[in-house]
């Protein structure tokens, strides 16, 4: 176990920097959220719930795919991964537990055969520092999905208390970057860390949803909690604005389009929403035609759906940024509240 | 550069048939003049115009075919609006094949096979019975049921009328919508006709066409004694990559891209009633 004077910590991120590129939650506009780290930004690595989830880091909210160039009636497609090459690798600081885990549910779904690519070289060259959590939130409930708030792996797992960082490497990349710092720091912190933890876990026993029952969500349960008449009255007030899941970590449906420009045709992908009318709209009609359907199928992905074809894992993490966020009031606990009545 | 299955190969469109006053269909090879890549019956593809969008199609050309691919593409949408302005010589990208096909090796061998296809419904079963008569000593009597709105709309009807008709042990049964001068054959429904025709359940039978027309074939099919597990149906919800990633066509827990296009009737069953 190492640790660094929390007053020292602009010196770490200044040295990370020198080589590699550091993101990292800093204030934006009264919030904090990641962004990439320079001289100067507020860094916030206690800051429980950022705006947006790290998700972005490996998986964007816009991402160039391909280009197209035509002449006449030719067509040449430019693989813009071989720009990949020149991308240096990154370290993603600050990573909560739930957070952390939900790049496990995101790497089930992109690094699944057909591996994306795109996905994969981003991940591939990423240190990740996951940071325990000190003080979980009311609205926090990652331990009903059996994540210990405390003890985040990661490649490096950093844990705070009023003085200090303490910092631990866990696997080979996590190594590596130590030797890079470890000059800034100190051995010792193990005592300290155990408190850390004992603290933050009488703060867990306390919460509010610690007790959400999930054993209703379950695959064999899929067509009875489908059918079940409780939607209707749960998505009455959904406004279909999508915001559960751009700030959702593990909301990963994406849309592909093409943009023209001067120099020929561009196909990126965006996040996309399952809350949209026009998600599943096709030429000859739509599945999904109420908000109802789109708020059901959002919910039934990530506690039943998701689980039946990743061996029981559940595709909500308990992170609490849909209960902060939805305008509406609604959200995940409502639902498994709702619906894991027995 | 390791391959990415969401970056496509250009085709070159060498053909292009007007099948029906909405339907064309495209022969398509790659700029070598080569196929592009096999497939097996039921798979699809996704054909782009870049600038425009790209769409999920049924390859509607046989795999025994190894000289190009065909899609049979009905204009409907932005996409194939722009797709059948396309002339001869043209060039469109294309990736796949993708999704699960129909079990020609497995389940259909040495049966009594039934098609029955409403309209555009006959593209993907187009690469079935192709392939089937490609390897016809593999499999029974074949019997086929088309149906469309008028004889106009019937997709592909001169390979139908000079070469299914002559297969060996192959019935074909036409039937159009409405009364039509000019059409001395059956007249009605695709589900009434196939009640009417009194069909043997013992074939394995594969269903293809509107969801309103495979919902009431399928009542009349289980009427005359149909078994739900020997028969075959194929879904489609809107796509954008393929692989069961952009998680848009999902039925339940099942990805129509990757654990489809084609099902089982009492796969189907089991799925929450969303397609």
């Amino acid at each position: 176990m190492l640790k660094i004077a929390k007053s020292k910590l602009n010196d770490l991120y200044a040295k990370i920097n020198e080589s590699m590129g550091l993101f990292i939650p800093v204030k934006v506009a009264g919030e904090v959220d990641y962004r990439v780290w320079s001289e100067g930004k507020e860094v916030s690595l206690e800051t429980l719930k950022t705006v947006k989830s790290p998700k972005s880091m490996f998986f964007p909210q816009t991402e160039n795919l391909m280009k197209f160039v035509k002449e006449g009636k030719n067509i040449e497609i430019i693989d813009v991964r071989e720009d990949f090459d020149q991308r240096k690798p990154f370290v993603l600081f600050g990573v909560k537990a739930c957070d952390y885990k939900a790049i496990e549910v995101l790497d089930k779904v992109f690094l699944a055969d057909p591996v994306d690519t795109y996905y994969q070289d981003r991940r591939e060259k990423t240190t990740i520092i996951t940071t325990a959590c000190s003080k979980p939130e009311d609205t926090c409930f990652c331990s009903v999905f059996g994540i210990d708030a405390t003890n985040p792996l990661g490649d490096v797992t950093t844990y705070l208390d009023n003085d200090y960082l303490y910092w631990q490497a866990n696997t080979e990349k996590g190594e590596n970057l130590t030797n890079l710092v470890k000059d800034l720091f100190e051995n010792g912190g193990e005592e300290k860390v155990a408190e850390i933890k004992e603290n933050a876990k009488k703060v867990l026993d306390c919460l509010p949803f610690k007790n959400l029952d999930l054993s209703k969500f379950k695959p064999e349960n899929l067509n009875e909690l489908f059918n079940s008449d409780k939607w209707q009255e749960l998505s009455e007030a959904c406004l279909a604005c999508g915001t559960c899941t751009f700030v959702c970590p593990t909301c990963q449906c994406f849309d592909i389009r093409d943009f023209k420009t001067n120099k020929g045709v561009v196909r990126f992908r965006c996040w996309d929403s399952c809350m949209y009318s026009d998600f599943t709209q096709m030429s000859h009609g739509n599945n999904r035609t109420t908000q109802t359907q789109r708020f059901r199928q959002r919910f039934m992905h990530k506690l039943c759906y998701y689980p039946s074809q990743n061996g029981g894992l559940y595709s909500c993490v308990g992170c609490g940024r849909c209960v902060n966020k939805c305008p509406q009031n609604l959200n995940i606990v409502k639902v498994i509240k709702a619906l894991g009545d027995k | 550069m390791t391959n990415e299955t969401l970056i496509p190969k250009v085709g070159v469109i060498t053909d292009v048939r007007r099948d029906t006053p909405d339907v064309k269909t495209f022969r398509v090879v790659g700029t070598d003049g080569k196929k592009l890549f096999e497939h097996m019956p039921g798979q699809c593809a996704m054909v782009s115009i870049p600038g425009v969008g790209e769409s999920m199609f049924s390859i509607t050309s046989s795999p025994t075919n190894k000289e190009f691919m065909e899609f049979s593409i009905k204009k409907c949408g932005c996409v194939t609006e722009v797709i059948h302005s396309l002339e001869v010589g043209e060039q469109i990208t294309v990736r796949g094949p993708y999704g699960r096909n129909f079990p020609v090796e497995e389940d259909f061998k040495g049966k009594d096979l039934l098609f029955i296809a409403g309209g555009i419904g006959l593209a993907p079963l187009r690469s079935v019975i192709n392939y089937v008569r490609h390897y016809r000593k593999n499999y029974g009597k074949v019997t086929i049921v088309y149906g469309a709105r008028s004889m106009d709309d019937l997709v592909d009807i001169e390979e139908i009328k000079t070469e299914w008709v002559n297969e060996p042990d192959f019935n074909v049964y036409l039937t159009i919508d409405r009364e039509q001068e000019g059409w001395d054959g059956h007249v009605g429904f695709v589900p009434s006709y196939v009640k009417e025709l009194g069909l043997d359940p013992n074939m394995t039978a594969v269903l293809c066409g509107p969801p309103i027309m495979i919902k009431f074939t399928l009542a009349g099919l289980l009427e005359l004694g149909f078994e739900k597990q020997r028969v075959y149906t194929t879904l489609e919800l809107r796509m954008k990559c393929g692989v069961g990633k952009c998680g848009r066509c999902n039925v339940g827990d099942k990805f129509v891209c990757k654990d489809g296009p084609v099902f089982r009737m009492d796969q189907i069953d089991e799925l929450p009633d969303e397609y």
